[in-house]
């Protein structure tokens, strides 16, 4: 087809976030009356492109051409405004408001003196008659707070299909939809297809390509791997697509086999609708993954376990011996380590210099007599760790938040390090982190294997958890609902656990 | 007490999913209202009183008016320490206007209207497109308008003793006959009627609302945040300045010193009456209702010759149940 019918086209497109380069020399393109999936593994840049499409993140270098005009889109509004609208991935709804109220947010029909009083029984009207155009059942003027999520994202697709919308990207709209509701969605991107729409679509459930796709697009580690037409490319070949790196191939494999002590046993953990009946053994030297989708369950049962949740009922063991932990303080004091997967907000101080960070979890172990800091002792430690794992920064006095993700991720390592923590629990180690610097993250990961710690490493990207793990639990729902050895797991069979939905009750 | 809240909540837990939080909490605070008003005529003969009553009434309308303007800004997810100092600062405007220029009355509301609202578009100018904390902000204004309101007066009490229309405007009574109850009280009702309109009604209000709710959200679906939240400040300054003509009129006389310490009392209504400090939920209702809790515990508790400086130890009590029940309510 002629380059003309591109709805939308973007080319070299880069972007950088501190630490990070996100986009690299990305295009795509998207033709009127076509669905084009987004696919990639997580943090391969596909929001990332797609938000600067939606004029939400500024790009660095690139253009974009709309109808074959190059356009510049430095704000939502003027996205909006040339008729491209995103749902997100993370629910942008004001839960505080109505259905309606959130549909017409910023564009109400207005009346009266300065044009200043809503016209309410006109918005909820044309809601309620959107809504019936698009067969979702809700009430216009049911809070969004009270709804359920799946209903919350039935209320974004109908406030983005509201405006005139001529390209619609939808960033894993599926992720928190029933499979009733996922084919309700389908029919109405159809619907819209055949109106000469353009539908970028954002998915991890590759099965869903062959269903809704015209067209695929493979990202990998913020580069543009290949485009592809979807009825001539097996899923297969996607998958290799997206997967075929050669940074891991370079990564030493999974340590020696780790010992038969179990360190850390869970039994019957419940907490609430994500951690259900969890039971898993931890031994020492070992890596145990956790696989699944986002919203399985698997950060929850990391915070049960460090404390950070509370549970429901369930029981957990170090060393044999039975754990009460009923705060972060009790975990750390256990030598039970978390590191987040937002380090930002939950593991560093970012304002303050490495040294501070490294003994951070462990002040008391430098305290003096009268209870102030022995400077050189922690000076001494923090030069130390900063040697071990090889921390890139320019002096002790840095302020963490100057650093590099990789370097961030080992800071937090060596204040747990520091603190003598024995179980390590990864929640995606490697996010937000250039891939030069996961395959460093990885040979510490070994490291602290062999000498002997025990590690959870949870993990949304597949080969990362198959490389790494000597074994790998998959949860779905808040369930185990898989174990696989290092040596027998494929993707193809993780994602099988990890799709395996109990029947719903 | 206790067991006729507990029947207020039995009823409201009946109808949990009809109400929402903050509607909870207005019931919660109306009947707080009444068991205040029955506690306190059960302990004292003269509680009940007409010129009692309106005592409370007439107490409870210059705090009113300032706590609309701040409901809004805590609506937004925002805080306005500013609003006292600022009601202050418009009555010196007032003031100079009408005893010292000598120009008309309504020459002289208008100016300590226009002073509260500039004194609030300055903060939400600070707030929105500075980015300035708004408890930094405000608290910045707080000290300005104080400090500017010395000053412009002179450090002296300015009386309107050539103007007496002035302060009939309070505290004549359009009412007349038996019900001779002041116009200041009806300032309040008015201005609560007006308020509430803008909070339900108009755009202002539904992105008030918005920004308290998910304030990135509202920005990404193409609303101009800054420039809303600046008129929200606005709006609120003024009310601000609506109080300081009130008190003006109310005292016949423009006092620069007085003014700090009246933020707490507006803020505590509207906490009381359900406006949410995290943003997102409020309503004017509960918010006069909440000024009403404050003044007839105050009266109260002076007619049975309680200390003032105990009066002071409750409200701020109060006001730490108040946000106190918020949190419960929404960890639920």
């Amino acid at each position: 087809m002629a380059a003309s019918s591109d709805l939308v086209r973007m080319e070299g497109i880069h972007k950088s976030f501190p630490g990070v380069h996100a986009l690299d020399d990305c295009r795509f393109e998207l033709r009127a009356g076509e669905v084009h999936a987004l696919c990639g593994e997580n943090g391969a840049g596909k929001s990332t492109m797609m938000k600067v499409l939606a004029g939400i993140y500024p790009k660095d270098a690139g253009r974009i051409l709309f109808k074959g005009q190059e356009v510049e889109i430095a704000t939502p509004r003027a996205a909006r405004d040339l008729g491209i609208s995103i749902i997100h991935q993370e629910l942008s709804l004001m839960r505080h408001l109505t259905v309606a109220q959130n549909i017409f947010i910023g564009r109400e029909p207005r009346t009266g003196p300065l044009r200043m009083i809503l016209d309410e029984d006109r918005i909820n009207q044309q809601t309620r008659s959107l809504l019936e155009r698009l067969n979702i059942r809700l009430d216009p003027r049911a809070r969004i707070g009270d709804l359920t999520v799946a209903s919350q994202q039935m209320v974004e697709i109908a406030r983005a299909l509201s405006l005139n919308t001529e390209v619609l990207i939808m960033d894993e709209p599926t992720a928190a939809l029933t499979d009733t509701e996922i084919n309700a969605l389908f029919d109405i991107i159809r619907q819209l297809r055949s109106h000469g729409v353009g539908v970028v679509h954002i998915s991890h459930r590759l099965e869903e390509l062959k269903l809704i796709a015209d067209r695929v697009t493979v990202m990998r580690d913020g580069r543009y791997v290949a485009t592809v037409i979807t009825d001539q490319a097996p899923i297969d070949r996607i998958i290799s697509l997206m997967v075929g790196r050669t940074i891991y191939e370079a990564t030493p494999e999974v340590p020696e086999h780790p010992s038969l002590d179990v360190v850390l046993e869970a039994r019957h953990l419940n907490r609430g609708r994500l951690v259900r009946d969890v039971s898993f053994q931890l031994r020492r030297g070992e890596i145990l993954g956790f696989a699944g989708l986002v919203g399985a369950g698997r950060t929850e049962v990391a915070r049960v376990i460090f404390g950070a949740d509370h549970l429901d009922s369930g029981e957990i063991f170090l060393n044999g011996k039975k754990l009460l932990i009923h705060s972060p303080r009790d975990a750390v004091s256990h030598g039970i380590a978390y590191l987040s997967e937002d380090r930002k907000r939950y593991g560093l101080a970012l304002g303050l210099d490495v040294e501070t960070n490294t003994v951070l979890a462990a002040f008391e172990k430098y305290l003096g007599p009268l209870g102030w800091v022995q400077p050189a002792r922690t000076r001494a430690t923090a030069e130390a760790q900063v040697r071990g794992l090889a921390i890139k920064t320019p002096s002790l006095q840095q302020k963490v938040k100057n650093l590099s993700g990789g370097n961030q991720q080992k800071v937090v390592l060596a204040k747990w390090l520091t603190a003598d923590a024995s179980v390590f629990i990864f929640d995606e180690p490697t996010r937000g982190i250039d891939v030069g610097a996961k395959s460093e993250i990885y040979r510490l990961l070994n490291n602290l294997a062999a000498q002997g710690k025990s590690i959870v490493m949870i993990s949304s990207e597949l080969p990362e958890v198959l490389r790494m793990s000597h074994r790998i639990l998959v949860m779905c729902e808040g369930r185990i609902t898989g174990e696989l050895r290092a040596g027998e797991a494929t993707q193809e069979a993780v994602m099988q656990y990890a799709t395996q939905r109990v029947a719903q009750l | 007490m206790t067991s006729a809240e507990s029947a207020v909540a039995v009823a409201i837990a009946q109808r949990r999913s009809l109400l929402h939080s903050d509607a909870i909490q207005r019931v919660l605070a109306f009947g707080a209202l009444i068991v205040l008003f029955a506690i306190f005529s059960v302990a004292s003969p003269n509680f009940l009183q007409f010129d009692n009553i309106v005592g409370i009434l007439l107490a409870t309308s210059v705090n009113g008016v300032l706590a609309l303007g701040v409901t809004f800004v805590i609506i937004t997810g925002g805080i306005d320490l500013s609003v006292g100092t600022v009601m202050t600062l418009s009555a010196v405007m007032t003031a100079v206007f009408i005893s010292v220029w000598h120009l008309p009355l309504p020459l002289g509301i208008l100016a300590g209207l226009a002073t509260g609202g500039l004194a609030g578009l300055v903060n939400g100018s600070l707030v929105a497109r500075m980015r300035i904390p708004p408890f930094i902000a405000t608290l910045g204004m707080l000290n300005i308008a104080k400090g500017l309101a010395l000053v412009i007066s002179g450090l002296k009490p300015i009386y309107f003793n050539d103007t007496p229309e002035f302060n009939r405007l309070a505290m004549g009574s359009i009412a007349g006959g038996l019900l001779e109850v002041p116009n200041a009280v009806f300032v309040l009702f008015g201005a609560s009627i007006v308020a509430s309109l803008i909070l339900t009604r108009t755009v202002l209000g539904r992105y008030a609302f918005a920004l308290g709710s998910n304030e990135e959200a509202t920005r990404l679906s193409g609303v101009n945040v800054g420039r809303w939240k600046a008129a929200i400040y606005a709006l609120a300054g003024m009310f601000s300045g609506l109080g300081g003509v009130l008190i003006a009129a109310r005292l016949n006389s423009a006092q620069p010193s007085l003014g700090q310490g009246y933020e707490l009392d507006a803020i505590a209504a509207a906490v009381i009456g359900g406006t949410s400090l995290s943003g997102g939920e409020g309503s004017i209702l509960g918010t006069v209702i909440g000024a009403f809790i404050i003044s007839t515990l105050t009266n109260g508790l002076r007619i049975l010759s309680v200390p003032q400086e105990w009066q002071t130890v409750v409200t701020g009590g109060i006001v730490i149940l108040a946000v106190y029940l918020d949190i419960v309510r929404r960890a639920r």
